[in-house]
């Protein structure tokens, strides 16, 4: 248990340190930079603690559930691998944090850089430690973001920007690759486990879709590996601070893609297939890295370079397939780690000194910077693998290794291009040192600002230099014990015998490397003719290629949409009607027959001409569509005569809804057609009439055929007996419509006010902001074009209105209050009352109806929701699920017995929201409407002035 | 002629002529057309119920027999919320007129043809409408 909490403290703590520092954003560098250097530091003591036992041989894990139904647990684990790893990224972690502290100006947002650095050091040794690959992925995208964030973090430069998004799309993109990847990996193999995942490489590599597979997971590992093709973001994520390019863009994050690749060694090594494409990737990369290295003028670039170079030869050597190249990654990624790390923080010296970063423009500045001159030279010369550096060891290992795989048949072709990328290695590594620190200053003015920085800024890169140092004079004694334990860690078995040192004797390595030493040397000598040729050739811009293929892309994507997706109503909506049309037609060759053998109810005399009627009103709404009030009328007898079949067919409840929500639909499109454009409407063409004819006849005859074969047959089992039995005795009303709303099924019901008010709340705010823009000036250009009546508001309607309106309100609560029982509750009574409501501003006019008014819509639908949901959740404080109803009977003298029940509380919210919702709507509604014909109003006074 | 008989017309003669003019290109008639549509749907669902006359569901002890009080509880909150849906396009289609100055449910037919990578999709529907 102790080992669990310290994994997850030692996960938690750079997020810890990453949260406090930005809610300190206001404080002073020295908090920022310390706060991130203590939880470094911190980290560094808890990896300490478990140090020791994981060389040893022992695993500390432990896991907690987390989405389990994914197979996605927090699971921790720290293998040699992971703590190799985690050492690496708090160690120059807490290095890059001082340099950083010294290299940022104090009047920078240091705060928003400390903490996504922190938060890139929590993600980064996420990955490392991840024991469910699930989570590993979780980590793996934290550190594209947490990239993103530093790269822009000079959010004011274009190329940051830039430099930012290129990279965020390149290794994003590989990490939704690596998503589908990781998924196939786990689903072959069983588990998302990551040891049992490891366990499983036979049945892995035996299956079918190991390739894609393969391929998906390699994809996300070179994207984020920086290698080619996949290379170039790399470069132009140099626009970010120095100390992050150190930190995430050589030492860790860059290092993720090869991290994967060991610890995925056992499962996915082995196979021609991995062999072939690694190798190769890896090769290529290096080669080519190197090269272009050798012609970069800008520091940072020729470090991005190299740092591409390197990755190659790392990626390549895990792409052997051989447990001893498996050995010389490990090694080497210890030696990258130090000096790349050490280089960068030089460039970043010399850049602070100097003023530029241009190798063009420097020289000579071992006279001025001694001290970062000696640190850089060593490091260079590690790079380059002179002796008796570490680099040397681990390019002997390297080169040891070549001849043993004979890719694509040819024994020669690994050891000769593999010096050939070390010869460019050399070269570059040399030019770096000898061009910046050695010979003349090229131009007067870097050279007279130069001079050591303050013990600050060198100690950290010279700190590592040492160590880079070390590892070659003292390798088995530094590294020895880890080296081993790490790679027997990458390999799943125990590590093959090794021994570290600078002389193995006069072998195959040591010639090779003699050479590429010399033709290093030589590439120096020869720079300048060579640069020459360099910059005569015609060489694709990675970045100019990339944005013409994200246009490419862009281009292409839209055309699929308008394609696809066309943006018109009509075309749409007969699609869809076709269809249905379609499937309803072939759904109906399964044959069968149409009409059932229920028990069908003779209809009387007068509902044979209500129905004549609902079908002529139909015909003309259809047929009269132009004349919109003659609409109007036509659709109330239709809303009508279903309210009427309503009460015939034992509905009262929907019949007295139905016909309320009749009321208040005409009103609102009573309103809204005054102020839509009145000129009658185009005829469409002939044929397409027909077209559309066609389809809605078949359509009406398809859906009335489904209904009568449904009608005239009998239900099935229904749920709706329950209700029936438990109405009275477990929801305490008999008027079953109302209690299965406001009990059995209230959370529907809760949904759907939520949805009402929603909508009402949409309305307020589609008209709200129409007196503004183009829409406003529409509204005041509006013309009255009906005839009024000279009386606005005719004085008996208005005398009507106001008596009527205290009955009418009496209705709506006795509708309400009786709702459990009888026909009626919240959402008829809502409706009564809103009409009520509405019919004085029908008859006195808006300004006086709204002047009067005592009540706010948006406060009404809030309060409603609110309710029911309180009402719903004093269930759950009693206990109960949430929304379980509760009544109760009482007496009171006069009254006699009564039952209160929480679902009339419920009821209320109900009520709440739909009347505010309903009058939200046509308040606002008509307060658009008497502003038009304020706006008419006023003109024509004007004009009939004039 | 039975109950039966008459609701089933009844919806599908409502269905078409929601069909045909939801089909329609101005949003007036759109509007009337998910109206008609409502109407139908409404009834189709409270039809699953079956038809049954004089036995409201409101509960007794002397009654055993009922309507079905689900589809009717159903239909209640979709009536209402029928009456959400119609006043939202309605405000929506007027909205879009005061925006645009055209009541064409596709916007203005006529600038069309203006807008740039568009233009291929103002086929036939752009010039359906005959003055």
């Amino acid at each position: 248990m102790a080992n669990a909490l310290t994994l997850l403290m030692l996960v938690a703590l750079p997020f810890v340190a990453a949260l406090a520092i930005a809610l300190l954003h206001g404080a002073n560098r020295a908090v920022h930079s310390g706060l991130a250097a203590a939880a470094s530091t911190g980290g560094l003591a808890l990896l300490a603690t478990l140090a020791a036992p994981v060389i040893s041989g022992d695993v500390p894990s432990a896991s907690w559930a987390w989405v389990p139904a994914l197979g996605l647990d927090l699971t921790l684990m720290v293998d040699p691998l992971g703590l190799m790893f985690a050492g690496l990224i708090l160690g120059i972690g807490l290095l890059v944090v001082i340099f950083g502290h010294f290299y940022l100006d104090a009047n920078e947002a240091t705060g928003r850089f400390f903490a996504s650095l922190m938060l890139f050091q929590g993600a980064m040794l996420g990955i490392v430690i991840a024991g469910n690959v699930l989570l590993l992925l979780v980590f793996w995208e934290m550190t594209s973001l947490a990239s993103f964030l530093l790269i822009g973090f000079w959010k004011h430069k274009a190329e940051a920007r830039q430099g930012a998004r290129m990279a965020l799309a390149v290794t994003g993109g590989g990490g939704l690759a690596l998503i589908g990847g990781m998924v196939l990996l786990g689903s072959v193999a069983g588990s998302f486990d990551l040891a049992t995942i490891l366990e499983r490489g036979d049945l892995v590599r035996a299956s079918p879709l190991y390739p894609a597979a393969l391929a998906l997971i390699l994809l996300g590992c070179f994207t984020k590996s920086a290698q080619f093709p996949f290379h170039f973001w790399l470069p132009h994520a140099m626009a970010a601070p120095t100390p992050v390019s150190a930190y995430l863009h050589s030492a860790t994050m860059v290092k993720a893609g090869v991290f994967l690749l060991a610890r995925l060694w056992p499962v996915l090594a082995g196979t021609e297939l991995y062999t072939v494409i690694v190798t190769t990737v890896g090769l290529t990369t290096m080669i080519f890295g190197a090269v272009v290295a050798l012609f970069r003028h800008d520091l940072k670039s020729i470090l991005a370079y190299s740092t591409i170079s390197q990755l190659g030869m790392l990626v390549m050597l895990l792409g052997f397939s051989l447990e001893a190249a498996a050995l010389a990654a490990v090694l080497h990624i210890l030696n990258h780690a130090a000096f790349k790390a050490a280089l960068f923080m030089s460039a970043g010296i010399v850049e602070h000194e100097t003023g530029t970063r241009d190798i063009r423009r420097l020289g000579g500045l071992a006279k001025a910077m001694p001290t970062a001159a000696l640190v850089a030279t060593l490091a260079a010369a590690s790079m380059a693998g002179l002796p008796p550096l570490g680099g040397f060891i681990s390019k002997e290992l390297m080169l040891y290794e070549t001849p043993k795989l004979a890719l694509y048949g040819l024994p020669w072709l690994l050891p000769v291009l593999a010096t050939l990328g070390a010869t460019f290695s050399v070269g570059y590594s040399l030019r770096l040192a000898v061009h910046l620190f050695f010979g003349q200053p090229r131009e007067a003015d870097p050279f007279a600002r130069a001079h050591d920085p303050g013990p600050g800024m060198w100690a950290a890169p010279a700190f590592l230099t040492l160590l880079a140092v070390l590892l070659g004079l003292i390798p088995m004694l530094l590294a020895g014990p880890l080296v081993g334990a790490v790679t027997a860690a990458v390999i799943g078995g125990p590590a093959p015998d090794f021994d570290l040192a600078l002389w193995h004797g006069v072998n195959l390595a040591l010639i090779l490397s003699l050479l590429a030493v010399a033709g290093g040397a030589l590439l120096l000598w020869q720079h300048r003719p060579l640069l020459a040729v360099w910059e005569s050739a015609v060489l694709p811009d990675a970045k100019r290629l990339f944005e013409r293929t994200l246009t490419f892309a862009d281009t292409w994507v839209r055309k699929a949409i308008v394609a696809t997706h066309t943006p018109s109503l009509q075309r749409m909506l007969l699609m869809s009607f076709a269809v249905i049309v379609l499937l309803i037609i072939d759904g109906a060759q399964a044959g069968g027959v149409l009409t059932g053998d229920r028990t069908r109810l003779p209809a009387q005399p007068i509902a044979i001409v209500a129905w004549v009627l609902l079908i002529a009103a139909t015909a003309a709404v259809v047929n009269d569509s132009r004349n919109r009030l003659r609409v109007l009328i036509y659709i109330s007898v239709i809303g009508l005569i279903v309210s009427l079949a309503f009460v015939q067919f034992s509905a009262p409840d929907l019949a007295l809804t139905q016909i309320s929500v009749e009321v208040v639909t005409i009103l609102l499109l009573l309103l809204a057609l005054n102020l839509l454009p009145k000129s009658p409407p185009l005829l469409s063409s002939i044929p397409r009439k027909w077209r559309d004819g066609a389809l809605a006849v078949s359509g009406g005859v398809l859906i009335g055929g489904i209904a009568w074969a449904m009608l005239t047959r009998d239900p099935g089992p229904s749920i709706a007996a329950y209700h029936l039995a438990n109405a009275k005795s477990g929801g305490g009303g008999t008027n079953v419509v109302n209690v299965i709303l406001v009990d059995f099924r209230a959370f529907d019901t809760l949904g759907e006010i939520i949805v009402l008010g929603i909508a009402g709340l949409g309305i307020f705010a589609l008209l709200d902001s129409t007196a503004v823009g183009a829409a406003g000036a529409r509204l005041r250009a509006w013309r009255e074009d009906m005839t009024h009546s000279p009386e606005r508001h005719p004085i008996m309607l208005v005398v009507a209105s106001r008596i009527v309106l205290p009955l009418t309100l009496t209705v709506g609560i006795y509708l309400f209050l009786r709702g459990h029982n009888q026909p009626g509750g919240g959402f008829i009574s809502a409706l009564v009352v809103a009409i009520a409501f509405l019919v004085q501003y029908l008859a006195a006019g808006f300004d006086w109806s709204n002047a009067r008014k005592r009540f706010g819509e948006h406060q009404l639908i809030a309060w409603g929701v609110l309710t029911a949901m309180a009402t719903g959740l004093g269930a759950v404080v009693f206990g109960a699920n949430f929304l379980t109803s509760a009544f109760g009977y009482f007496y009171l003298p006069l009254i006699g017995k009564f039952e209160l029940a929480t679902a009339m509380l419920f009821d209320t919210g109900v009520f709440l929201t739909v009347f505010g919702a309903v009058m939200l709507a046509l308040a606002q509604l008509s307060h658009i409407a008497q502003r038009a014909a304020r706006a008419h109003a006023a003109r024509q006074a004007g004009e009939g002035e004039a | 002629m039975s109950y039966e008989f008459l609701l089933a017309s009844a919806i599908g003669v409502l269905v078409a002529g929601g069909i045909f003019l939801a089909l329609r290109a101005r949003t007036f008639q759109v509007v009337l057309g998910l109206t008609l549509f409502s109407y139908a749907v409404n009834l189709f669902l409270f039809a699953s119920g079956r038809l049954v006359m004089g036995r409201p569901p409101i509960w007794d002890k002397a009654v055993s027999e009922y309507a079905d009080p689900l589809p009717q509880a159903l239909v209640l909150t979709a009536i209402v919320i029928t009456f959400g849906m119609t006043a939202f396009v309605v405000i929506l289609a007027l909205r879009s007129f005061l925006e645009t100055g055209s009541d064409h449910v596709d916007g203005d037919t006529v600038s069309c043809d203006a807008q740039d990578g568009l233009a291929n999709t103002c086929d036939d529907d752009g010039e359906e409408e005959n003055p």
